[in-house]
Protein backbone atom coordinates (compact mmCIF):
# COMPACT_ATOMS: atom_id res chain seq x y z
CA UNK A 1 0.00 0.00 0.00
CA UNK A 2 1.35 3.40 -0.92
CA UNK A 3 -1.12 6.24 -0.43
CA UNK A 4 1.05 8.65 -2.39
CA UNK A 5 1.37 6.55 -5.48
CA UNK A 6 0.30 9.07 -8.06
CA UNK A 7 1.96 7.31 -11.02
CA UNK A 8 -1.03 7.01 -13.30
CA UNK A 9 0.98 5.74 -16.28
CA UNK A 10 0.68 9.04 -18.15
CA UNK A 11 3.48 10.07 -20.49
CA UNK A 12 5.11 12.35 -17.91
CA UNK A 13 6.61 9.16 -16.43
CA UNK A 14 9.67 8.13 -18.40
CA UNK A 15 12.29 5.44 -18.16
CA UNK A 16 15.92 6.47 -17.62
CA UNK A 17 18.95 4.72 -19.17
CA UNK A 18 18.69 1.79 -16.77
CA UNK A 19 15.05 1.22 -17.65
CA UNK A 20 13.86 2.54 -14.28
CA UNK A 21 10.73 4.68 -14.32
CA UNK A 22 11.64 8.15 -13.10
CA UNK A 23 8.83 10.52 -12.17
CA UNK A 24 9.29 14.28 -12.68
CA UNK A 25 9.71 16.33 -9.50
CA UNK A 26 6.66 18.01 -8.02
CA UNK A 27 8.56 19.81 -5.25
CA UNK A 28 11.78 21.81 -5.16
CA UNK A 29 13.43 21.25 -1.81
CA UNK A 30 16.65 23.01 -2.86
CA UNK A 31 17.88 25.61 -5.35
CA UNK A 32 17.03 29.31 -5.69
CA UNK A 33 13.52 30.72 -5.88
CA UNK A 34 12.69 32.70 -9.07
CA UNK A 35 13.30 36.46 -9.10
CA UNK A 36 9.68 37.32 -9.76
CA UNK A 37 6.19 35.87 -9.95
CA UNK A 38 2.71 37.18 -10.60
CA UNK A 39 1.43 35.51 -7.44
CA UNK A 40 3.29 34.14 -4.42
CA UNK A 41 1.24 31.83 -2.25
CA UNK A 42 2.68 31.36 1.24
CA UNK A 43 1.74 28.01 2.76
CA UNK A 44 1.94 24.52 1.26
CA UNK A 45 -1.24 23.26 2.86
CA UNK A 46 -4.47 22.30 1.17
CA UNK A 47 -5.70 25.89 0.88
CA UNK A 48 -2.59 27.26 -0.83
CA UNK A 49 -2.25 24.25 -3.11
CA UNK A 50 -5.94 24.29 -4.06
CA UNK A 51 -5.65 27.96 -5.04
CA UNK A 52 -2.43 27.24 -6.99
CA UNK A 53 -4.05 24.31 -8.78
CA UNK A 54 -7.13 26.26 -9.86
CA UNK A 55 -5.06 29.32 -10.89
CA UNK A 56 -2.92 27.10 -13.11
CA UNK A 57 -5.99 25.38 -14.52
CA UNK A 58 -7.30 28.82 -15.50
CA UNK A 59 -4.05 29.65 -17.28
CA UNK A 60 -2.32 31.71 -14.59
CA UNK A 61 0.81 29.63 -14.08
CA UNK A 62 3.29 32.34 -13.02
CA UNK A 63 2.72 31.23 -9.45
CA UNK A 64 5.18 30.31 -6.71
CA UNK A 65 4.18 28.39 -3.57
CA UNK A 66 6.48 28.79 -0.56
CA UNK A 67 6.20 26.20 2.24
CA UNK A 68 8.24 26.75 5.39
CA UNK A 69 8.59 23.03 6.18
CA UNK A 70 7.28 20.00 4.35
CA UNK A 71 3.99 19.70 2.49
CA UNK A 72 1.03 19.17 4.84
CA UNK A 73 3.12 19.95 7.92
CA UNK A 74 0.32 22.02 9.48
CA UNK A 75 -3.36 21.31 9.99
CA UNK A 76 -3.78 19.91 6.44
CA UNK A 77 -1.81 16.84 7.45
CA UNK A 78 -3.34 16.54 10.90
CA UNK A 79 -7.13 16.63 10.45
CA UNK A 80 -9.75 13.89 10.51
CA UNK A 81 -10.73 14.11 6.82
CA UNK A 82 -14.40 14.88 7.41
CA UNK A 83 -16.41 16.54 4.63
CA UNK A 84 -19.92 17.58 5.65
CA UNK A 85 -22.79 19.76 4.55
CA UNK A 86 -24.44 19.88 7.99
CA UNK A 87 -23.76 23.51 8.94
CA UNK A 88 -25.83 26.22 10.58
CA UNK A 89 -25.49 29.02 8.00
CA UNK A 90 -26.77 28.98 4.44
CA UNK A 91 -23.50 30.25 2.98
CA UNK A 92 -21.43 27.46 4.56
CA UNK A 93 -23.99 24.80 3.57
CA UNK A 94 -23.95 25.95 -0.06
CA UNK A 95 -20.14 26.15 -0.16
CA UNK A 96 -19.89 22.62 1.23
CA UNK A 97 -22.41 21.26 -1.30
CA UNK A 98 -19.99 22.42 -4.00
CA UNK A 99 -16.96 21.08 -2.13
CA UNK A 100 -18.57 17.63 -1.86
CA UNK A 101 -19.14 17.68 -5.63
CA UNK A 102 -15.47 18.54 -6.18
CA UNK A 103 -14.39 15.73 -3.81
CA UNK A 104 -16.52 13.25 -5.74
CA UNK A 105 -14.80 14.26 -8.98
CA UNK A 106 -11.31 14.63 -7.50
CA UNK A 107 -9.92 11.27 -8.62
CA UNK A 108 -11.04 11.93 -12.20
CA UNK A 109 -10.09 15.63 -12.33
CA UNK A 110 -6.75 15.40 -10.51
CA UNK A 111 -5.72 11.79 -11.07
CA UNK A 112 -5.14 10.75 -7.48
CA UNK A 113 -7.25 8.45 -5.34
CA UNK A 114 -8.19 10.33 -2.16
CA UNK A 115 -10.24 7.46 -0.75
CA UNK A 116 -13.38 9.59 -0.60
CA UNK A 117 -16.33 7.70 0.86
CA UNK A 118 -19.83 9.11 1.37
CA UNK A 119 -21.03 7.21 4.42
CA UNK A 120 -22.94 10.14 5.89
CA UNK A 121 -22.62 12.06 9.16
CA UNK A 122 -24.68 11.11 12.20
CA UNK A 123 -24.92 13.78 14.94
CA UNK A 124 -26.25 12.52 18.27
CA UNK A 125 -28.16 14.63 20.80
CA UNK A 126 -28.40 13.93 24.53
CA UNK A 127 -30.77 16.77 25.45
CA UNK A 128 -33.90 18.52 24.12
CA UNK A 129 -31.79 21.64 23.68
CA UNK A 130 -29.40 19.79 21.38
CA UNK A 131 -32.33 18.35 19.41
CA UNK A 132 -33.70 21.88 18.95
CA UNK A 133 -30.29 23.03 17.70
CA UNK A 134 -30.14 20.19 15.17
CA UNK A 135 -33.73 20.82 14.02
CA UNK A 136 -33.03 24.50 13.47
CA UNK A 137 -29.98 23.67 11.34
CA UNK A 138 -31.79 20.94 9.40
CA UNK A 139 -34.47 23.41 8.30
CA UNK A 140 -31.76 25.59 6.72
CA UNK A 141 -29.98 22.57 5.23
CA UNK A 142 -33.21 21.24 3.68
CA UNK A 143 -33.89 24.67 2.17
CA UNK A 144 -30.50 24.42 0.43
CA UNK A 145 -31.29 20.94 -0.87
CA UNK A 146 -29.30 18.89 1.65
CA UNK A 147 -31.40 15.89 2.67
CA UNK A 148 -30.54 15.86 6.40
CA UNK A 149 -33.30 14.42 8.60
CA UNK A 150 -33.98 13.89 12.29
CA UNK A 151 -33.96 10.29 13.44
CA UNK A 152 -35.35 8.62 16.53
CA UNK A 153 -32.59 6.91 18.54
CA UNK A 154 -33.64 3.43 17.32
CA UNK A 155 -33.38 4.59 13.70
CA UNK A 156 -29.86 5.87 14.40
CA UNK A 157 -29.05 2.44 15.81
CA UNK A 158 -30.18 0.83 12.57
CA UNK A 159 -27.40 2.78 10.83
CA UNK A 160 -24.84 2.15 13.60
CA UNK A 161 -25.85 -1.04 15.52
CA UNK A 162 -22.88 -0.59 17.90
CA UNK A 163 -24.48 2.51 19.53
CA UNK A 164 -25.50 2.37 23.20
CA UNK A 165 -28.70 4.44 23.16
CA UNK A 166 -28.69 5.20 26.89
CA UNK A 167 -29.18 8.96 27.15
CA UNK A 168 -29.52 9.51 23.40
CA UNK A 169 -32.70 11.43 22.57
CA UNK A 170 -32.34 12.12 18.84
CA UNK A 171 -30.00 12.27 15.86
CA UNK A 172 -29.42 14.20 12.64
CA UNK A 173 -28.34 12.20 9.61
CA UNK A 174 -27.26 13.26 6.15
CA UNK A 175 -26.23 10.33 3.96
CA UNK A 176 -24.17 12.36 1.46
CA UNK A 177 -21.58 13.72 3.91
CA UNK A 178 -18.32 11.80 3.83
CA UNK A 179 -14.67 11.35 4.69
CA UNK A 180 -11.45 11.40 2.71
CA UNK A 181 -7.76 10.72 3.23
CA UNK A 182 -6.20 14.21 3.55
CA UNK A 183 -2.60 13.59 2.46
CA UNK A 184 -3.17 12.44 -1.16
CA UNK A 185 -5.42 15.44 -1.67
CA UNK A 186 -2.35 17.69 -1.31
CA UNK A 187 -0.14 15.53 -3.51
CA UNK A 188 -2.79 15.61 -6.21
CA UNK A 189 -3.13 19.39 -6.20
CA UNK A 190 0.66 19.81 -5.97
CA UNK A 191 1.38 17.45 -8.81
CA UNK A 192 -1.21 18.96 -11.17
CA UNK A 193 -0.24 22.53 -10.25
CA UNK A 194 3.43 21.70 -10.94
CA UNK A 195 2.53 19.96 -14.21
CA UNK A 196 0.81 23.20 -15.28
CA UNK A 197 3.85 25.35 -14.44
CA UNK A 198 3.46 26.32 -10.78
CA UNK A 199 6.71 26.07 -8.80
CA UNK A 200 6.41 24.66 -5.29
CA UNK A 201 9.27 25.21 -2.85
CA UNK A 202 9.43 23.23 0.38
CA UNK A 203 11.79 23.98 3.30
CA UNK A 204 11.52 27.64 2.30
CA UNK A 205 10.45 30.01 5.07
CA UNK A 206 9.42 33.59 4.38
CA UNK A 207 11.78 35.71 6.48
CA UNK A 208 10.60 39.15 5.38
CA UNK A 209 7.70 40.58 3.44
CA UNK A 210 7.92 44.16 2.20
CA UNK A 211 5.37 46.25 0.32
CA UNK A 212 6.90 48.04 -2.68
CA UNK A 213 5.92 51.37 -4.26
CA UNK A 214 4.32 49.71 -7.28
CA UNK A 215 1.74 48.02 -5.06
CA UNK A 216 3.55 44.67 -5.07
CA UNK A 217 5.85 42.94 -2.63
CA UNK A 218 9.30 41.54 -2.13
CA UNK A 219 9.26 38.16 -0.42
CA UNK A 220 12.57 37.23 1.23
CA UNK A 221 13.55 33.61 1.85
CA UNK A 222 16.87 31.92 2.63
CA UNK A 223 16.82 30.79 -1.03
CA UNK A 224 16.50 34.25 -2.49
CA UNK A 225 13.96 37.03 -2.92
CA UNK A 226 10.86 36.87 -5.11
CA UNK A 227 9.23 40.05 -6.38
CA UNK A 228 5.49 39.40 -6.45
CA UNK A 229 2.61 41.47 -7.76
CA UNK A 230 0.22 39.70 -5.39
CA UNK A 231 0.72 37.62 -2.24
CA UNK A 232 -1.76 35.15 -0.76
CA UNK A 233 -1.48 34.28 2.93
CA UNK A 234 -2.52 30.61 3.18
CA UNK A 235 -0.53 29.77 6.30
CA UNK A 236 -3.48 28.60 8.40
CA UNK A 237 -2.85 29.03 12.10
CA UNK A 238 0.36 30.94 11.33
CA UNK A 239 -1.53 33.62 9.33
CA UNK A 240 -1.22 36.37 11.99
CA UNK A 241 2.57 35.94 12.02
CA UNK A 242 2.96 36.30 8.26
CA UNK A 243 0.53 39.24 8.11
CA UNK A 244 2.42 40.96 10.91
CA UNK A 245 5.49 41.17 8.65
CA UNK A 246 3.74 43.92 6.65
CA UNK A 247 1.87 45.39 9.59
CA UNK A 248 -1.50 43.71 9.01
CA UNK A 249 -3.31 42.57 12.15
CA UNK A 250 -5.17 39.27 11.64
CA UNK A 251 -7.33 38.45 14.69
CA UNK A 252 -7.09 34.64 14.46
CA UNK A 253 -5.28 32.48 17.00
CA UNK A 254 -4.12 28.85 17.17
CA UNK A 255 -6.00 26.30 19.28
CA UNK A 256 -4.53 22.83 19.60
CA UNK A 257 -6.88 19.96 18.82
CA UNK A 258 -5.85 16.36 19.36
CA UNK A 259 -6.86 13.29 17.38
CA UNK A 260 -5.97 9.60 17.32
CA UNK A 261 -6.12 6.53 15.14
CA UNK A 262 -6.79 2.86 15.93
CA UNK A 263 -5.49 -0.33 14.43
CA UNK A 264 -7.15 -1.14 11.07
CA UNK A 265 -10.39 -3.12 11.30
CA UNK A 266 -12.74 -4.78 8.84
CA UNK A 267 -15.19 -2.13 7.49
CA UNK A 268 -18.21 -1.86 9.81
CA UNK A 269 -18.84 1.82 10.56
CA UNK A 270 -20.62 3.60 7.71
CA UNK A 271 -21.13 7.21 8.86
CA UNK A 272 -18.97 9.66 10.76
CA UNK A 273 -20.51 9.57 14.25
CA UNK A 274 -20.44 12.71 16.39
CA UNK A 275 -21.91 13.61 19.78
CA UNK A 276 -22.74 17.25 20.47
CA UNK A 277 -22.36 17.22 24.26
CA UNK A 278 -18.68 16.23 24.25
CA UNK A 279 -17.59 17.07 20.71
CA UNK A 280 -16.70 13.40 20.27
CA UNK A 281 -16.38 12.30 16.65
CA UNK A 282 -15.10 9.16 14.99
CA UNK A 283 -15.16 7.58 11.57
CA UNK A 284 -13.68 4.57 9.87
CA UNK A 285 -11.21 5.49 7.16
CA UNK A 286 -10.80 3.52 3.94
CA UNK A 287 -7.65 2.13 5.57
CA UNK A 288 -9.91 0.58 8.22
CA UNK A 289 -8.68 2.71 11.12
CA UNK A 290 -11.07 4.40 13.54
CA UNK A 291 -9.98 8.04 13.47
CA UNK A 292 -11.47 10.39 16.03
CA UNK A 293 -11.26 13.14 18.59
CA UNK A 294 -13.10 14.87 21.39
CA UNK A 295 -13.25 18.39 22.85
CA UNK A 296 -10.80 18.92 25.69
CA UNK A 297 -11.46 22.49 26.78
CA UNK A 298 -9.32 25.04 28.49
CA UNK A 299 -5.78 24.94 27.12
CA UNK A 300 -5.81 28.41 25.53
CA UNK A 301 -3.99 29.64 22.48
CA UNK A 302 -0.80 27.75 21.63
CA UNK A 303 1.34 26.50 18.80
CA UNK A 304 2.49 23.57 20.96
CA UNK A 305 1.55 20.39 19.13
CA UNK A 306 2.34 17.80 21.79
CA UNK A 307 -0.01 14.95 22.72
CA UNK A 308 -1.68 14.46 26.10
CA UNK A 309 -3.01 11.53 28.13
CA UNK A 310 -5.90 13.81 29.13
CA UNK A 311 -7.11 13.78 25.52
CA UNK A 312 -6.65 10.06 25.04
CA UNK A 313 -8.42 9.23 28.31
CA UNK A 314 -11.30 11.61 27.53
CA UNK A 315 -11.74 10.23 24.02
CA UNK A 316 -11.57 6.62 25.23
CA UNK A 317 -14.04 7.26 28.04
CA UNK A 318 -16.60 8.92 25.79
CA UNK A 319 -16.14 6.42 22.97
CA UNK A 320 -16.81 3.36 25.17
CA UNK A 321 -19.81 5.15 26.67
CA UNK A 322 -21.24 5.64 23.17
CA UNK A 323 -20.04 2.40 21.54
CA UNK A 324 -19.01 -0.06 24.29
CA UNK A 325 -17.86 -2.74 21.85
CA UNK A 326 -15.01 -0.47 20.69
CA UNK A 327 -13.35 -0.88 24.11
CA UNK A 328 -11.36 -3.82 22.83
CA UNK A 329 -9.80 -2.11 19.81
CA UNK A 330 -6.32 -0.66 20.19
CA UNK A 331 -5.10 2.90 19.68
CA UNK A 332 -2.00 3.00 17.46
CA UNK A 333 -1.09 6.67 17.63
CA UNK A 334 -2.24 10.13 18.63
CA UNK A 335 -1.20 13.55 17.36
CA UNK A 336 -2.34 17.17 17.36
CA UNK A 337 -2.91 20.06 14.97
CA UNK A 338 -3.88 23.73 15.20
CA UNK A 339 -7.33 25.15 14.47
CA UNK A 340 -6.98 28.66 13.04
CA UNK A 341 -9.63 30.16 15.30
CA UNK A 342 -11.40 33.33 14.15
CA UNK A 343 -13.36 35.57 16.54
CA UNK A 344 -16.75 34.87 14.92
CA UNK A 345 -16.18 31.29 13.71
CA UNK A 346 -16.17 32.39 10.07
CA UNK A 347 -13.17 32.53 7.70
CA UNK A 348 -11.22 35.60 6.61
CA UNK A 349 -10.77 35.89 2.84
CA UNK A 350 -10.23 38.63 0.28
CA UNK A 351 -7.74 41.50 0.26
CA UNK A 352 -6.49 43.24 3.38
CA UNK A 353 -7.63 46.86 3.79
CA UNK A 354 -4.03 48.15 4.00
CA UNK A 355 -2.68 46.30 0.97
CA UNK A 356 -5.13 45.55 -1.86
CA UNK A 357 -2.71 42.97 -3.30
CA UNK A 358 -2.25 41.06 -0.04
CA UNK A 359 -4.92 38.36 0.15
CA UNK A 360 -6.00 36.19 3.07
CA UNK A 361 -7.29 32.63 3.22
CA UNK A 362 -7.43 31.96 6.94
CA UNK A 363 -9.63 31.59 10.01
CA UNK A 364 -11.28 28.35 8.90
CA UNK A 365 -11.63 27.01 12.47
CA UNK A 366 -10.86 23.36 11.79
CA UNK A 367 -12.86 23.01 8.59
CA UNK A 368 -10.38 24.54 6.16
CA UNK A 369 -9.66 21.19 4.62
CA UNK A 370 -13.22 20.48 3.56
CA UNK A 371 -13.69 24.08 2.41
CA UNK A 372 -10.45 24.24 0.41
CA UNK A 373 -11.68 22.72 -2.87
CA UNK A 374 -14.46 25.29 -3.34
CA UNK A 375 -12.55 28.21 -1.80
CA UNK A 376 -9.55 27.46 -4.04
CA UNK A 377 -11.79 27.37 -7.09
CA UNK A 378 -13.62 30.60 -6.20
CA UNK A 379 -10.36 32.40 -5.37
CA UNK A 380 -8.82 31.42 -8.70
CA UNK A 381 -11.92 32.52 -10.62
CA UNK A 382 -11.87 35.91 -8.94
CA UNK A 383 -8.11 36.51 -9.26
CA UNK A 384 -8.17 35.64 -12.96
CA UNK A 385 -10.88 38.18 -13.74
CA UNK A 386 -13.91 35.94 -13.23
CA UNK A 387 -16.80 36.31 -10.85
CA UNK A 388 -16.19 37.62 -7.31
CA UNK A 389 -18.11 35.33 -4.97
CA UNK A 390 -19.96 36.88 -2.03
CA UNK A 391 -17.54 35.29 0.49
CA UNK A 392 -14.97 37.85 -0.64
CA UNK A 393 -17.38 40.69 0.24
CA UNK A 394 -18.76 39.16 3.40
CA UNK A 395 -15.84 37.43 5.13
CA UNK A 396 -13.34 40.26 4.89
CA UNK A 397 -10.73 41.28 7.41
CA UNK A 398 -12.38 44.73 7.41
CA UNK A 399 -15.48 43.31 9.12
CA UNK A 400 -13.63 43.17 12.43
CA UNK A 401 -12.66 46.83 12.16
CA UNK A 402 -15.86 48.53 10.95
CA UNK A 403 -18.15 46.53 13.22
CA UNK A 404 -19.95 44.72 10.38
CA UNK A 405 -18.87 41.30 11.72
CA UNK A 406 -21.79 41.44 14.15
CA UNK A 407 -24.22 41.72 11.24
CA UNK A 408 -23.31 38.27 9.89
CA UNK A 409 -24.69 34.97 11.09
CA UNK A 410 -22.29 33.27 13.45
CA UNK A 411 -21.45 29.70 12.51
CA UNK A 412 -22.24 27.64 15.62
CA UNK A 413 -21.51 24.18 14.28
CA UNK A 414 -17.73 23.92 14.62
CA UNK A 415 -17.18 20.51 16.22
CA UNK A 416 -14.19 18.75 17.74
CA UNK B 1 14.14 -5.55 -8.44
CA UNK B 2 13.56 -2.50 -6.20
CA UNK B 3 9.84 -3.29 -6.41
CA UNK B 4 10.49 -6.57 -4.61
CA UNK B 5 12.59 -5.20 -1.74
CA UNK B 6 10.15 -4.57 1.11
CA UNK B 7 11.25 -1.86 3.57
CA UNK B 8 8.04 -1.55 5.62
CA UNK B 9 6.23 -4.83 6.19
CA UNK B 10 3.16 -3.40 7.94
CA UNK B 11 2.26 -1.18 4.98
CA UNK B 12 3.99 -3.02 2.10
CA UNK B 13 6.31 -0.15 1.17
CA UNK B 14 9.09 -1.17 -1.23
CA UNK B 15 12.40 0.39 -2.22
CA UNK B 16 10.78 1.26 -5.55
CA UNK B 17 8.05 3.20 -3.71
CA UNK B 18 10.75 5.16 -1.87
CA UNK B 19 12.54 5.92 -5.17
CA UNK B 20 9.31 7.31 -6.69
CA UNK B 21 8.77 9.39 -3.57
CA UNK B 22 12.30 10.88 -3.77
CA UNK B 23 11.98 11.56 -7.51
CA UNK B 24 8.83 13.55 -6.83
CA UNK B 25 10.78 15.74 -4.40
CA UNK B 26 9.36 14.40 -1.13
CA UNK B 27 12.67 14.21 0.77
CA UNK B 28 11.95 14.94 4.44
CA UNK B 29 11.49 11.76 6.53
CA UNK B 30 8.10 13.14 7.68
CA UNK B 31 7.08 13.61 4.03
CA UNK B 32 8.31 10.13 3.16
CA UNK B 33 6.20 8.70 6.00
CA UNK B 34 3.08 10.42 4.69
CA UNK B 35 3.74 9.81 0.99
CA UNK B 36 4.55 6.12 1.27
CA UNK B 37 2.60 5.28 4.43
CA UNK B 38 5.68 3.66 5.98
CA UNK B 39 5.67 3.57 9.77
CA UNK B 40 1.90 4.01 10.09
CA UNK B 41 1.07 0.35 10.73
CA UNK B 42 1.10 -1.72 13.91
CA UNK B 43 4.88 -1.32 14.49
CA UNK B 44 4.66 2.49 14.16
CA UNK B 45 8.15 2.60 12.67
CA UNK B 46 9.93 0.52 15.28
CA UNK B 47 10.99 -1.98 12.61
CA UNK B 48 11.06 0.05 9.39
CA UNK B 49 12.41 3.47 10.37
CA UNK B 50 16.09 2.51 10.26
CA UNK B 51 16.04 0.72 6.87
CA UNK B 52 13.93 3.50 5.34
CA UNK B 53 16.28 6.21 6.71
CA UNK B 54 19.32 4.28 5.46
CA UNK B 55 17.92 4.08 1.94
CA UNK B 56 16.74 7.70 2.05
CA UNK B 57 20.29 8.76 2.95
CA UNK B 58 21.65 6.74 0.03
CA UNK B 59 19.11 8.12 -2.49
CA UNK B 60 19.42 11.77 -1.42
CA UNK B 61 23.15 11.79 -0.65
CA UNK B 62 22.42 13.15 2.82
CA UNK B 63 24.56 12.27 5.83
CA UNK B 64 22.61 9.74 7.94
CA UNK B 65 23.05 12.08 10.92
CA UNK B 66 21.05 14.72 8.98
CA UNK B 67 18.01 12.42 8.90
CA UNK B 68 16.39 12.47 12.34
CA UNK B 69 13.64 9.94 13.12
CA UNK B 70 10.07 11.05 12.47
CA UNK B 71 8.08 12.31 15.47
CA UNK B 72 7.34 9.44 17.82
CA UNK B 73 3.62 9.27 18.65
CA UNK B 74 2.08 7.93 21.86
CA UNK B 75 1.07 5.39 23.02
CA UNK B 76 4.34 3.46 23.19
CA UNK B 77 2.56 0.24 22.16
CA UNK B 78 -0.95 -0.35 20.76
CA UNK B 79 -3.26 0.08 23.76
CA UNK B 80 -6.91 -1.06 24.18
CA UNK B 81 -9.41 1.79 24.45
CA UNK B 82 -11.05 0.26 27.55
CA UNK B 83 -7.76 0.56 29.45
CA UNK B 84 -7.30 4.18 28.41
CA UNK B 85 -10.92 4.86 29.43
CA UNK B 86 -10.04 4.00 33.04
CA UNK B 87 -7.21 6.56 33.24
CA UNK B 88 -8.06 9.22 35.85
CA UNK B 89 -6.88 12.00 33.51
CA UNK B 90 -10.15 12.32 31.55
CA UNK B 91 -11.97 15.61 31.32
CA UNK B 92 -15.48 15.33 32.81
CA UNK B 93 -18.45 16.72 30.86
CA UNK B 94 -21.78 17.80 32.35
CA UNK B 95 -23.42 14.57 31.25
CA UNK B 96 -20.68 12.31 32.63
CA UNK B 97 -22.42 10.45 35.42
CA UNK B 98 -19.89 8.48 37.45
Amino acid sequence: MMPGNDDDGSDESRADASGEIRLPATLEASGPVPEKAEIVIVGGGVMGLAIAYYLARRGLDDVVVLERGYLAEGASGRNGGGVRQQWSTEINIRLMQESVDLCRRFAVDVGVNVWFRQGGYLFLARSAKEVARLEKNIAIQNKCGVATRMLEPVAAQEIVPELDLTGIVGAAYNPTDGILFPWPFLWGYARQAAAHGVRIFTQTAVTQLTATEDGGFTVDTPRGTVRARRVINATGAWSPKLAKLIGVDVPTYPIRHEICSSEPLKPFLRPMVSELSSGLYCSQSMRGEIVGGVTVPGHGSTYAMGSTLEFLATYARRLVKLMPILGDIKILRQWAGPYDQSPDGNPIVGASPEHPNFFLACGFVGHGFMMAPIVGKLYAEWLTGGAKHEIFERYTLARFRDGSAAAHEKEDFNIG
Amino acid sequence: MAGKIVLCRCEDVTLSDLEHCVHRGYLDIEEVKRYTGFGTGPCQGKECLAPMATQLARLTGKQPAKIPPFTSRPPLAPTPIKILARAPDAHRFEDDTE
